[in-house]
């Protein structure tokens, strides 16, 4: 029983009462955002990327914006991309979109077990992915298959992974989406939230140990900052200075969890920065231009040995956390439709447009081209088989890489599994 | 030891009402927050949405959101406090959304949870449940399929309990929230749906066909520490818990084997009476376990079986298990200890 189960009956105090979140809208409810705090877009002002971080402990209660309403870069923050660079932005964009409707699809198909969307997203991770040089080490999460494309990582690839076929680099071993590829400097992507956010602090202090010049940035949900990694990630972070970005994806939800049982019900994310002693930005992250500049802020810091970043990136999932999710069971569906920060390929397409070097026949051939080419990877990947009963690569791949020698109890069990392959399949397929 | 699934323990069996585990689970912890105002639900995402398995579902409407509530993704937050609402005098019912993501909750749990009783004098108590869906066969991948189970065996002071059936699932769960003792309650979420063969490239079959899935209404406990006998048998003993209590049966049942299983239920406390008195029976033992196979919990039975029932023994204790490597996607009918691993080992214990 309860140490004094009447309460406050048995105290003259007044009783306390628990606070559990609540989020704004649930199912069926109309959305009103005008509790919303958006400002005007190139309001804000840039400091210099040596500065130190409770000299801008503002910016983490801000919101970095440059495209305004009028579809022109505005302010500071504009990073003055050429035009060329910004179609390239727009393509890698409506590429992730592409890819992953598709994807969708299949696994809706049965060719695969599972698949994440990132719509809404897409500016977090390719716009982020553009700022930063190739070879800077990210860590991403599961939401950025974005970098990947804007590394001009292979479509195909990608596909292989995801049905975990005989082209599979990682053999089948991961589950869909959690890619990992070295020659893009792209680390494996865990199943454990927030498990890669220390994890890129130390990629990065073990470059400034050896006086390189490459950083480390990382992905996490807003939901996963839960995580105590997280909070590791940034007190290591500022105690050794290390030339690292903390990306918080904001996107609102947490599966069925909205933002507030991360804390946003009283403060922000970027605002974590403030108690760690890191530079703190928070960001408009539907505005390509604006992820690109905070990115590159950021990136210039720690290459300047002035220090870390946390920077917020203010957006919306707009569809269900993945394939195993229905959202409309607990958020209301017309959150995504009157999202005030609008979508991130639309708002790029229309800058690009109101600078007269983009218009909407051009868009269109564009996504067409995207969905063809995803189309015909989609096409070549299958050659490699889909996921089906999975059994594409030889079971003794199973066995290996576990060490980097097989010890004997892992030789006696490889020896096992090739004994059922071969009762369950007599003669068929031999043995590598 | 009880004797089988259905009546196993005395409880008025009022209806005929067939549940699968996930809706027995709901039940259990329905009947609980009513009966026990102590009892809180807490987890990511079990509140309003009611747990990704909707183990949970329509609790918070019931209940209120002070007792069913979501939580930030912090496995040791959740663990940590649950720890602290036990010192208060709550009977927390936490749950980890993947057996795969208790691992930041270890230190809680080992170094505090499952001490606190004994370093304080029973000064304080951590009584709480820990429920968590485990074990593979869904093409998880290797974050949504580990059967972690003896890292918590091997800790003094946690309870372990895995059900294996729907009716085994309400009435083990009871016995768990009632204890004063920390438990973790581990879920084989390849079965909550229905019971598993094995036979990966057959047809599932759900719950309501089977006996088991009979749920009586209201309050009913299942003993911790007691096993079920699931065949009687002479030819072997089988030890075997969760899902793998089906698919050694179905294996059994295909051979023509007369094993006796037993369900262990509880892993600690285990019900060592059962195990000795049936294998003093037959001679003979296999131990089945979906876990990776070096030091798990397929050891400990081993050695209890060798060292207490050595000169019954007319064969050497086998032990079927997964492979020690973390648990593959796509390669995963090849990983799981299914029937041909199975039906290896009973051809080798029954040879001579
Ligand atoms: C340690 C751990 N706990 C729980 C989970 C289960 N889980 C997977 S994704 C997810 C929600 C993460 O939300 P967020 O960090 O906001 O990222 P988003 O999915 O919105 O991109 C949860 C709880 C997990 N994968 N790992």
């Amino acid at each position: 029983m309860a140490d004094r189960p009447e309460g406050a009956a048995s105290s003259n105090k007044p009783a306390l009462a628990l606070h559990v979140p609540e989020p704004k809208y649930r199912p069926g409810d109309a959305v009103d955002y005008s509790h919303l705090n958006i400002p005007e877009a190139g309001k804000q002002a840039r400091p210099d990327e040596t500065v130190e971080p409770k000299e801008i402990a503002s910016f983490a209660y801000d919101l970095i914006r440059v495209l305004g309403d009028d579809n022109r870069a505005h302010g500071p923050w504009d990073p003055k991309l050429d035009a060329d660079t910004l179609r390239t932005m727009l393509r890698n964009m409506a590429m992730v979109r592409a890819f992953d409707e598709r994807m969708f699809r299949g696994q809706r198909q049965g060719k695969t077990s599972f698949y994440m969307k990132c719509t809404g997203e897409e500016a977090t991770s390719v716009a982020a992915g553009m700022a930063l040089a190739s070879d800077d080490m990210v860590f991403p999460s599961y939401r950025q298959q974005g970098i990947l494309i804007a590394r001009g990582y292979p479509l195909v690839e990608m596909i292989n992974q995801i049905y975990s076929n005989k082209g599979d680099k990682l053999k089948g071993r991961q589950l869909p989406i959690m890619y990992s590829s070295r020659e893009h400097s792209f680390f494996s992507i865990s199943g454990n939230l927030a498990t890669q956010t220390p994890q890129a602090v130390g990629w990065a202090m073990a470059s400034a140990i050896k006086g390189d010049s490459r950083i480390a940035a990382t992905w996490v949900g807003e939901g996963s900052t839960a995580e105590g990694d997280f909070h590791s990630a940034c007190l290591f972070a500022t105690v050794y200075n290390a030339p690292v970005i903390l990306n918080v994806i904001n996107n609102q939800w947490a599966i069925s969890s909205f933002s507030g049982f991360a804390g946003s019900e009283r403060t922000t994310f970027a605002a974590r920065a403030v108690g760690y002693g890191l530079a703190g930005l928070r960001v408009d992250g539907n505005d390509a231009l604006a992820v690109y500049a905070a990115q590159q802020w950021a990136a210039n810091r720690a290459r300047a040995n002035a220090g870390p970043t946390l920077i917020e990136y203010f957006t919306y999932r707009a569809e269900g956390h993945s394939t195993s999710d229905d959202p409309t069971g607990y958020r209301s569906a017309q959150e995504r439709e009157e999202w005030p920060l609008g979508d991130p390929v639309n708002r790029l397409k229309n800058h690009l447009i109101a600078l007269g070097e983009w218009d909407e026949d051009r868009q269109a051939a564009m996504d067409q081209q995207c969905a063809d080419e995803v189309k015909a990877a989609t096409k070549e990947a299958e050659k490699n088989g889909i996921l089906g009963h999975g059994l594409h690569h030889p079971f003794r791949t199973m066995f290996q890489d576990v060490y980097e020698e097989l010890p004997w109890h892992l030789e006696e069990q490889a020896a096992q599994a090739r004994r059922e392959r071969e009762t369950k399949w007599p003669g068929e397929e031999p043995w590598t | 030891m009880s004797a089988g699934t259905k009546g196993a323990v005395e409880t008025a069996v009022t209806s005929e009402r067939r549940l699968n585990m996930i809706e027995a689970i709901n039940d259990a912890l329905n009947i609980m927050l009513e009966r026990d105002p102590d009892v809180i639900i807490m987890g990511e995402d079990v509140g309003y949405f009611g747990g990704v398995f909707r183990c949970t579902a329509g609790l918070q409407e019931k209940y209120g959101k002070t007792r069913v509530f979501d939580t930030p993704i912090s496995e040791c937050g959740i663990i940590g406090v649950a720890v602290g609402m036990g010192a208060y005098g709550l009977r927390p019912v936490p749950e980890i959304q993947f057996a795969d993501y208790i691992y930041p909750g270890l230190d809680q749990l080992i170094s505090e949870a499952a001490r606190l009783r004994y370093r304080s004098a029973t000064e304080y108590i951590a009584p709480m449940t820990v429920r968590s869906p485990f074990g593979g066969g869904i093409f998880g991948g290797q974050t949504h399929s580990q059967s972690p189970e003896s890292l918590f065996t091997h800790v003094a002071g946690l309870k372990t309990v895995i059900p294996s059936t729907p009716y085994d699932a309400k009435g083990l769960l009871i016995s768990c929230i009632e204890d004063n003792d920390p438990v973790i309650f581990f879920e084989p979420k390849r079965i909550y749906n229905g019971p598993f063969s094995g036979y990966y490239d057959r047809p599932a079959e759900p719950w309501k066909r089977f006996d088991a899935s009979v749920v009586p209404e209201g309050h009913y406990t299942i003993p911790l520490g007691k096993a079920r006998k699931v065949t009687e048998g002479e030819q072997l003993t089988i030890l075997a818990y969760g899902t793998m209590v089906h698919v050694t049966e179905a294996v059994c049942r295909e051979k023509g084997i007369e094993a006796e299983i037993l369900d262990l239920r509880t892993l600690v406390p285990l019900d060592i009476e059962a195990i000795e008195a049936s294998v003093e029976k037959t001679g003979r033992c296999l131990i089945v376990h979906e876990a990776t196979r070096t030091s798990g919990f397929g050891a400990e039975l081993s050695a209890l079986v060798t060292e207490r029932c050595f000169y019954h023994l007319e064969a050497p204790v086998e032990r079927v298990t997964g492979f020690d490597t973390p648990y593959p996607h796509s390669l995963e009918w090849a990983y799981f200890p299914g029937p041909i691993r199975i039906g290896e080992a009973i051809d080798k214990i029954l040879k001579d």
